[in-house]
């Protein structure tokens, strides 16, 4: 919302500053925007005469001036053709910053003649485009007086951000008076006299829809020459942005912005009929005064004749009827519109008109009669003519209500013990009325303007309430929510930095856990792969369905992404990290190694999403020295992810890995583990050759890991450490089996010979090659024996030997090699 | 000592001192002490003498025996200490060759702030609370009085995906708020909970991502107030930028979900970005009381409960405090960044750290 100061002081009798009146909008929540002060850019350019313009001697095209600033007479070069002696024109003196030219001003010498300031044209100082020659002032243009000052021009204007809640202050004279009740000057009073009645309306009102219009007020007035605006609405609307188009549109563009209440002018002579009803749109196309045709469904309201539609009520008029030079008989609309429907249909047609932003924050009801008489007292004025009667349709609809403020609240809810006596006042100086009052609280009436303050509204609870829970806090909300909306008034006029900050009050001296298991595992994964060298990455949750579709089939799309690339949501956050290696390698990254841990996406997933910890080592390992540099490969993303595992506290010996993995890895080069026959826990691998040409990724192994399919830990007390007094015994054993035999079993059948002796079971060497057969591999472990009464005989070693041996090949057709 | 064993000795000094490896060492012991070494020979003599004799000449031969072995003892430590420094001179390596890396891995700045924003808020006794990215529209607006027909609602701020079975269209959530409402539904009050997580708003530009993180608060007990509010949010702000005299600034504002609402401002230099002087304000988050709707539409009667709610940018927050000037790197992932900004995987998060 934009205002000049002078057409708040209109409104306002005070004496305060801009600075002061700034500060104090910010303080009770009409955030100031921006201030554009002309005096600032432009108050030191003064009118000056002058007094000499002859050829310069050394140069065609100069002319050298004497001019008579107020302060004396200078010398200056100018270049504009139309500098001429006795001419009235504006100059700046060295030393003035140019805001046309971006040129701060020096004393010069311009081919032998002093140049002591400039002669500005309207484009130096920003004022316009027209550089073809200096501003030519009237002969009665006082010397010495500031350009601005004298063309009415130095009006500072002020922005303030308007909260959707508060439609009374998208007017001047709200935000006067929201300034007066916080202490800034004196609220002028407002009661335009009544204009006379001339004669008969021409046009009647009629609501067919009373849904969306329940009032509307209307007046002709006839001889009217309709023209261009006097200046001072011209400067008035332009300063705030608005272009003027003639008297009759500028006066009610002029009332949406100085009373906040939107009207509309009709050209009486081409409304056909004697009736203007308000209905629903019947589907006909209204081409409206934004310049384009809208077309109106049953939802809408159209303001009609006989011909059809003639505006679109509350959001934008039609120009068939609109009003131009040629316009002698006006009919001005002053209607009340549902806020809600004027925002659907302007929604629905992508029309923001500032009428339409007045209507769907609610304007004052109560000031509908006033602001009509002073419209149709302007037109007059502007315009000449005289005024029909008003006609009407409709009734004032009844906004009259109360609310309760119990002034112990202030402190035990607003938390600063207001005395009674102020607060009272503070509601009174916004248009509060005193119903009744006594040492505990306060009945006060609501203004009419104040739309947003005890307004009932519709609760929308939750569904699985039991009804008397929902009827007790519908019951408790209907008593403290207009208290509240009166207490935030009383606050806010005082400056919320009056309530005293008051430390949260311990709940426990030693807080509890802050975090959740799953929360402290999350936190726990970041560090893990973190400390293993990956860098942690946030990346979008969206991504492209091309993309997407690489890594799964069943996806979620957005409805109405913001661009193609974002409009589905990613399956896993191995894509997005995919993507993100690519574009560390495009940019010349010769690894990269990274992690996320966050959501994946899937129709079928609880709530639609997974929390995943994913990893990705793309690229070379780094070149060094004393180790060679080799791709990425499935063992790497194994490796981080069982490190991952073992720091969550999943029981290793549990998992299984199966040749299982999703499409999109290299699929002899991945697997997907498994806790139990069922729970899949993650995958890892090499990814897909033909992923990594689409996405243009070098080759990479990645890990994702589904964090919520990891079990709460059982809280159980931990068991005494197993500390045997003996010496462990170690014997190594290589077996030859078939290479399509997971070495996973061989191990896990070791370890199953002789559970109470054998401790561990390590994989030390795997070979395939010319010594042994084709179709064969040689898998050599390492067996520890735990010896736990006794040290063992070499009788008893050999026995658990042969088990193992014939364990294992029971378990996988593996012989011991020879 | 008689003569013969006087030279033994001396002999065997001698081969002593010209042996130079543990070879020729190990010939002369033999040569002394094996089996058919002089000093073996001698001792072997002892038995054709007379037991005076034998005494004598034995207790002679033990001392030089014990004398012998000792020198040869002493000359083999010697010879092994040489060829140790020996070989360990032939053992050089270049000191100065890069080790291996160590692996550098990070965490996220976002991370690394939603990790300080819980310890501090924690210590002030909130738990966190989370929730799903994909919501319905009651709990991201139905519930916290944002109506229907309400602006943000609409197409251009809000993404949606495509409606279920039941016609409605699911929500990406616009703010962590909904956690909220599943707060208050699934336990009664006193709650005390953050809400860090991710949110989405269809706005793509300089200042603006579609996606980015938000951290929800919820504060819910018989007697707080909009002072408990002030308090909270000051005693935090002042914490997570260690500047104990941060100024904090409350102004009075709108939000559908609480009432009064107020945006809080902290003082910094719009010219040099140095906070907590500077003389301007720097909007930092929204707050307000809850509103009297919300909890009603929650099941909890506003007579006897009331509460405060907030809700800031982590990314703004990890901005401010870290100096970071653009927001659209923190999601692209470009390793140069985020070697820059990232943190130590090890590094504690307490309630009060220099120079992290």
């Amino acid at each position: 919302m934009k205002f000049t100061l002078s057409w708040l002081r209109q409104h306002l009798d005070t004496g305060a500053s801009l600075g002061d009146i700034t500060d104090t909008l910010t303080k009770i929540g009409l955030e100031l925007e921006g201030i554009d002060n002309p005096a600032e850019k432009l108050g030191g350019f003064r009118i000056a005469r002058v007094v000499e313009a002859v050829q310069h001697p050394n140069a065609d095209r100069l002319r050298a001036c004497k001019v008579d600033t107020g302060e004396g007479i200078v010398s200056v070069v100018c270049g504009a053709p139309n500098a001429r002696t006795g001419m009235k024109a504006v100059f700046a003196t060295p030393g003035s910053y140019i805001p046309g030219t971006g040129i701060t001003l020096q004393v010069g010498n311009i081919r032998g003649v002093e140049s002591a300031g400039m002669l500005l044209s309207m484009r130096e100082m920003g004022l316009g485009e027209d550089h073809t020659g200096i501003v030519d002032l009237p002969a009665d243009a006082p010397v010495g007086v500031p350009y601005i000052e004298w063309a009415g021009i130095d009006d500072p204007v002020i922005e303030i951000a308007v909260t959707p809640n508060r439609g009374d202050a998208l007017s001047v004279r709200g935000i006067a008076r929201d300034l007066a009740a916080a202490g800034v000057g004196k609220l002028k009073p407002f009661s335009p006299a009544p204009v006379p009645v001339a004669y008969s309306s021409p046009l009647q009102w009629r609501i067919d829809f009373p849904e969306y219009c329940p009032w509307v007020l209307g007046r002709a007035v006839r001889g009217v020459r309709n023209g261009p605006s006097p200046d001072w609405l011209v400067r008035r609307l332009t300063s705030i942005g608005l272009r003027p188009i003639n008297a009759l549109v500028d006066v009610t563009n002029f009332f949406t912005f100085d009373l906040g209440r939107p009207l509309h002018v009709f050209d009486a002579g081409k409304v056909r009929g004697g009736v203007l009803t308000l209905r629903r749109g019947n589907g006909e196309t209204l081409p409206g005064l934004h310049g384009k045709n809208v077309t109106l469904t049953d939802e809408d309201c159209a303001i009609a004749d006989e011909a059809g539609a003639q505006s679109l009520a509350g959001v934008v008029g039609g120009e068939p009827t609109g009003c131009d030079e040629m316009t002698t008989e006006v009919f001005v609309e002053c209607a009340l519109f549902d806020p809600v429907q004027v925002a659907l249909s302007g929604r629905r047609h992508g029309v923001s008109s500032d009428a339409r932003q007045r209507f769907e924050r609610g304007i004052d009801p109560a000031l509908m009669p006033a602001a009509l008489e002073a419209a149709t007292r302007m037109i007059i004025e502007l315009c000449g003519g005289e005024a029909s009667e008003t006609v009407a349709a409709g009734a004032e609809p009844a906004w009259q209500r109360q609310a309760t403020l119990r002034f112990a609240r202030l402190e035990s809810f607003g938390g600063l013990a207001v005395p009674a006596d102020e607060a009272v006042s503070r509601l009174e100086r916004l248009g509060f009325g005193v119903a009744a009052r006594d040492a505990e609280k306060v009945v006060v009436s609501v203004p009419s303007w104040r739309n947003d303050v005890a307004q009932e509204s519709a609760l929308d609870p939750s569904p699985d309430l039991p009804a008397e829970v929902a009827a007790k806090a519908a019951e408790g909300r209907a008593e403290i929510e207009p208290e509240a909306d009166l207490i935030e008034e009383v606050l806010r006029l005082g400056g919320l930095d009056a309530v005293p900050p008051v430390s949260m009050p311990g709940i426990a001296p030693i807080p509890a856990p802050t975090l959740t298991t799953a929360q402290s595992r999350a936190a726990l994964a970041r560090r893990v792969l973190a400390a293993r060298g990956l860098a942690e990455c946030v990346t979008f949750s969206f991504m492209a369905a091309g993309r997407a579709a690489l890594f799964d089939t069943a996806l979620l799309a957005v409805d109405n992404p913001i661009s193609a690339d974002l409009d589905t949501m990613r399956p896993t956050p191995l894509a997005t990290l995919a993507e993100a290696a690519s574009r560390n390698a495009a940019r010349g990254e010769p690894c990269a190694l990274l992690f996320e841990v966050g959501p994946a996406f899937h129709p079928g997933h609880a709530n639609r999403q997974r929390l995943t910890a994913a990893g990705l080592r793309a690229g070379m390992s780094p070149r060094h020295w004393a180790e060679a540099s080799r791709p990425y490969d499935a063992m790497d993303a194994k490796a981080d992810l069982w490190a991952l595992l073992a720091s969550l506290g999943v029981p290793m010996e549990a998992l299984s890995v199966t040749a299982d993995a999703p499409a999109y890895f290299h699929p002899g080069r991945s697997g997907t583990v498994r806790q139990g026959p069922k729970t899949v826990l993650g995958h890892f691998g090499v990814l897909h050759p033909r992923l990594c040409a689409a996405l243009d990724l070098p080759q990479a192994a990645g890990f994702a890991l589904d964090l919520d399919a990891i079990a709460e830990p059982k809280r159980r007390k931990r068991a005494a450490p197993d500390l045997p007094p003996f010496q462990p015994v170690r014997r190594d054993f290589a077996f030859l089996v078939d290479a399509g035999v997971p070495a996973e079993a061989l191990l896990r059948a070791a370890r199953g010979a002789e559970r109470n002796l054998i401790a561990g079971v390590a994989l030390f060497d795997r070979y395939e090659g010319e010594k042994v057969p084709a179709g064969k591999v040689s898998l050599a472990i390492e067996v520890t024996l735990q010896p736990r009464e006794r040290t063992l005989t070499e009788a008893e070693i050999e026995a658990a030997a042969a088990k193992i041996v014939a364990a294992v090949a029971k378990a996988t057709g593996a012989v011991l090699r020879g | 000592m008689s003569d013969e064993l006087t030279r033994l000795k001396s002999e065997t000094e001698a081969a002593l001192a010209a042996v130079s490896d543990l070879k020729a060492w190990d010939a002369v012991r033999v040569s002394v002490l094996g089996r058919n070494g002089s000093l073996t020979a001698l001792l072997k003599g002892l038995g054709a003498l007379d037991p005076v004799s034998r005494r004598e000449r034995g207790a002679a031969l033990n001392r030089l025996r014990d004398e012998l072995t000792q020198a040869i003892e002493a000359r083999r430590v010697a010879l092994e200490a040489a060829e140790l420094d020996a070989r360990l001179a032939a053992e050089r390596l270049d000191p100065s060759l890069p080790p291996l890396p160590s692996p550098s891995g990070l965490i996220h700045p976002i991370s690394r702030a939603a990790e300080e924003i819980a310890a501090l808020f924690g210590a002030m006794g909130f738990r966190i609370a989370e929730g799903p990215d994909i919501e319905d529209d009651w709990r991201n607006f139905g519930a916290l009085n944002i109506p229907a027909h309400h602006s943000a609602r609409e197409d251009m701020d809000t993404f949606y995906l495509a409606a279920g079975a039941d016609g409605r269209r699911p929500v990406l959530r616009t703010h962590t708020s909904p956690v909220q409402v599943r707060t208050m539904l699934s336990a009664p009050p006193p709650i005390r909970v953050i809400v860090p997580g991710r949110t989405y708003r269809a706005d793509h530009d300089a200042t603006h991502s579609p996606m980015f993180h938000q951290c929800e608060g919820l504060a819910i007990d018989r007697g707080l107030t909009l002072g408990h509010l002030k308090g909270c949010l000051i005693d935090f702000l002042r914490a997570y930028f260690g500047i104990g005299d941060l100024p904090v600034r409350f102004r009075s504002s709108y939000f559908p979900f609480t009432e009064p609402s107020m945006e809080v401002d902290i003082g910094w230099n719009r010219k040099t970005g140095e906070l907590g002087r500077g003389g301007d304000w720097l909007e930092i988050l929204g707050s307000g009381m809850v509103h009297p709707k919300v909890l009603a539409n929650c099941g909890i009667d506003p007579r006897e409960w009331q509460g405060f709610a907030f809700g800031m940018g982590i990314e703004r927050v990890a901005m401010l405090k870290n100096g970071i000037p653009d927001l659209r790197p923190f999601y692209e992932s470009d390793l140069r960044w985020l070697r820059h900004y990232g943190t130590s995987a090890l590094l504690p998060t307490m309630l009060h750290e220099v120079g992290a």
